[in-house]
C-alpha cells in the first residue's frame, strides 16, 4: 500500500452566540444542522441508521456493557437532535454540544483535504441559513479544538486498515508516530494546560487533553491510541483505526501531510516493514512536552537510551517510508505518495533549521508567527486577551473574520486544492468509494431515502410495508463506476431498488 | 598595533577600506530587506487589526464550550 487507502475526517466545530456565552449550545448546533438540512433537495429528515454502529466495541477484543460506559460514550442511541445525509455522501449531525461534519469517505489524502475543507462551507451555509430565520442569534463557527478553559472537541480521522494487523503492532509504531508528527499537524494553541490557566504558547491544541496511551474513551481519559473498533466494513477483513489525536487543521498541507504520513505508517506496520522499535519513554508527558516547545529542540528519551528531538523522530519514520515506497515500488510509486515523501522531508528539514520559515504551510507556525509579530509591535505577554484573540479568530469560519482566511487572501499561505474542487465537494460526492451511492441517492432519492449510514441506505418506498435497506459494506464498491449508469437510468427509487434486486417484487 | 610594519599596515588598512565597502553595501541590502520585511509585517498586521473582535476580554472570555468527542 501507498498514501491511499480509504481514509475520511470528522470535524466538531466550536459554536458560540457573541454577547452569550450561555446559550444552550445543542439548540444552537441544531439551528446550524437544520439550517443546512433547509439546502438539501425536498428536505426531509433522513434517520440515520444504527444496525452498523458498535461504539462500545474495543478493538483489543472486548465489549464494554452498557452499565458501566458514560452515557456520552453511548452514541448510537437516538437522541433526536439533528441529522443530515448530505449530497455529497457526508453526514451532519449534532454531536453532543457541537455541529459535527463527518466526511464521506475517500480514497486518498488529496481528496480527504477537499471534502474536509468542503465541511467548512457546509458549517457556514448552515449558520448563514440559520440566521435567515427571525430573531435568530448570530452565530460564529470556529474549526479549533479548545476554548482554553477546559474544555476539548475532537478532529478525528479514520483509515481502514487490514483486520489481520495485530493491535499490538499498531499501538507499538504508531505511538511513537503521534507523539512526534504534531510538529508538523499542530494548530498552534495560546495557553498551556487543559485550563490554559499557564501563559505561553505550544504547537498543539490538542495534546494537553490526553492523559493515558491506550483506550476506548474519547471525552474522558482521551488515549493516545483509540481502540474504538467499528469497521462500517466487513469486519472479517477490515478494522477502522479512529485516530482522535490530531488537531483541526485549517491548513491544506497540515491536513494532507496528516492523513498522507499517518496513511504511509499505517501501510508499513501492514506490511511488518516497521521493526526498529521507536518508543519513546513516557508517550504521553512526552506528547505534552513536544508540544510546549516551539523551538522545536526539545529532546525526547527513546526506549533504547536515544535523545533525539520529535523533528529527528518524524525522520527516522520519513526514512523507513522512503526505503519501503523505494522497495515495493520503486519509480512506479503513485505521484500522491511520491508528493507526501517530498513535501514532508521539505517541512522535517525546514523545522531542523528554521521552523518560522514554514509560516506559509503550517497552521501552528503561521498562527506563532503573526503572535510574535503582534508581541513585538505591542509588547504584548503571552497572557494578553489580544494574543488569546487572535489564537480563536484564527479558525472563526467567516471569510472576513476568519486570520487563516485573511492569510490565505493575502497570499501568505500555499494552497494545494482550488475553491472550485472544493465548491463542487460541498454538492457531489467523491466517485471512487461507496459514498458515491449515498451522495447520489441523497441527490436523486431523497423523499424515499427513510436512513442511511456509512454502510446502508434504507429506502421507504410507495406501496410497500417494509423498509428496503440496500447495504454497502465493501467502502470500494458502489463507486461511480460500479453504479453511476445504473443511478442514471433510474428516474425513481424504485427503479433502483427493483433493478438492484433482480427484479423481485416491485 | 603601532609595531607592525609600514607596509603590513597599509595592506591591512586597504583591505579593511574593501571590507568597510563591503560590510556597507551588504548592510545596505540587509536594510532594503528588512525595510521591505517590516513593511510586509505592518501590512498584515494593519489588516488583522482592522477585522479584530473589539473587546478581547470580553470576547475571549465568552467563548466557552463543552467538551465533544
Amino acid at each position: 500500500m501507498s498514501v491511499r487507502r480509504i481514509m475520511g475526517t470528522e470535524t466538531e466545530f466550536g459554536i458560540s452566540v457573541p454577547g452569550q456565552p450561555g446559550a444552550n449550545p445543542m439548540l444552537t448546533s441544531s439551528q446550524v444542522v437544520n439550517g443546512y438540512a433547509q439546502t438539501q433537495p425536498l428536505a426531509r429528515k433522513t434517520r440515520w441508521d444504527f444496525d452498523e454502529e458498535h461504539p462500545l466495541r474495543d478493538a483489543r477484543g472486548f465489549d464494554l456493557s452498557r452499565e458501566v460506559a458514560d452515557s456520552s460514550q453511548l452514541t448510537d442511541e437516538e437522541t433526536g437532535l439533528a441529522n443530515v445525509i448530505l449530497t455529497n455522501g457526508a453526514r451532519l449531525y449534532v454531536d453532543h454540544a457541537h455541529p459535527e461534519y463527518s466526511a464521506p469517505e475517500t480514497t486518498n489524502p488529496r481528496d480527504a483535504v477537499v471534502w474536509d475543507k468542503a465541511g467548512e462551507l457546509v458549517i457556514m451555509e448552515g449558520a448563514r441559513q440559520a440566521r435567515l430565520i427571525p430573531g435568530a442569534p448570530q452565530l460564529n463557527l470556529y474549526k479549533n479544538n479548545t476554548d482554553n478553559k477546559g474544555a476539548s472537541y475532537g478532529s478525528h480521522e479514520n483509515y481502514l486498515m487490514r483486520r489481520s494487523t495485530p493491535f499490538a503492532s499498531i499501538v507499538r509504531h504508531l505511538t511513537p508516530f503521534f507523539v512526534s508528527r504534531q510538529v508538523v499537524t499542530g494548530a498552534g494553541r495560546v495557553g498551556i494546560g487543559q485550563d490554559g490557566a499557564a501563559h505561553g504558547f505550544q504547537i498543539s491544541q490538542r495534546a494537553d487533553y490526553f492523559e493515558v496511551e491506550v483506550g476506548l474513551e474519547t471525552t474522558l481519559k482521551r488515549p493516545i491510541i483509540n481502540t474504538r473498533d467499528e469497521p462500517h466494513a466487513n469486519p472479517d477483513r477490515y478494522r477502522r483505526l479512529h485516530v482522535i489525536i490530531g488537531d483541526a487543521n485549517l491548513s491544506e498541507i497540515s491536513t494532507y501531510l496528516k492523513v498522507g504520513t499517518t496513511s504511509l505508517v499505517l501501510a508499513m506496520i501492514e506490511d511488518g516493514w516497521l521493526t526498529d522499535d521507536l518508543g519513546v519513554d513516557r508517550p504521553v508527558s512526552a506528547l505534552h512536552e513536544v508540544s510546549h516547545d516551539a523551538s522545536c529542540t526539545h529532546l525526547l528519551t527513546l526506549k533504547d537510551g536515544r535523545k533525539i528531538t520529535a523533528v529527528q523522530l518524524q525522520a527516522e519514520y520519513l526514512e523507513q517510508a522512503r526505503k519501503y515506497v523505494e522497495d515495493k515500488y520503486g519509480d512506479d510509486a503513485d505521484r500522491q505518495t511520491k508528493d507526501v515523501l517530498h513535501r514532508w522531508e521539505q517541512i522535517l528539514d525546514q523545522l531542523a533549521i528554521d521552523p518560522m520559515k514554514l509560516s506559509d504551510q503550517l497552521d501552528w507556525v503561521a498562527k506563532y508567527k503573526l503572535l510574535q509579530q503582534y508581541r513585538d509591535r505591542d509588547g504584548l505577554e503571552w497572557d494578553d486577551p489580544k494574543l488569546h484573540l487572535i489564537d480563536l479568530q484564527y479558525a472563526d469560519l467567516r471569510p472576513d473574520k476568519g486570520l487563516y482566511y485573511r492569510l490565505v487572501k493575502s497570499n501568505r499561505m500555499q494552497r494545494i486544492v482550488t475553491d472550485e474542487e472544493i465548491r463542487m465537494a460541498v454538492a457531489h460526492p467523491p466517485t471512487d468509494t461507496r459514498a458515491y451511492f449515498r451522495g447520489r441517492c441523497m441527490q436523486q432519492y431523497a423523499p424515499q431515502v427513510a436512513a442511511a449510514s456509512w454502510d446502508s441506505v434504507i429506502f421507504d418506498l410507495p406501496g410497500k410495508e417494509s423498509l428496503q435497506r440496500i447495504p454497502t459494506l465493501d467502502p470500494l464498491r458502489g463507486t461511480k463506476a460500479h453504479v453511476g449508469a445504473l443511478l442514471d437510468q433510474c428516474d425513481t427509487a424504485s427503479d433502483l431498488v427493483r433493478t438492484i434486486t433482480g427484479g423481485a417484487a416491485g | 598595533m603601532a609595531k607592525d610594519g609600514g607596509q603590513q599596515h597599509k595592506q591591512s588598512k586597504r583591505s579593511s577600506t574593501e571590507e568597510e565597502v563591503e560590510q556597507v553595501e551588504a548592510s545596505e541590502d540587509v536594510q532594503e530587506r528588512k525595510e521591505r520585511l517590516d513593511e510586509d509585517v505592518d501590512s498584515i498586521l494593519d489588516e488583522i487589526d482592522e477585522v479584530l473582535e473589539e473587546n478581547a476580554e470580553e470576547f475571549v472570555r465568552g467563548f466557552v464550550q463543552k467538551g465533544g468527542e
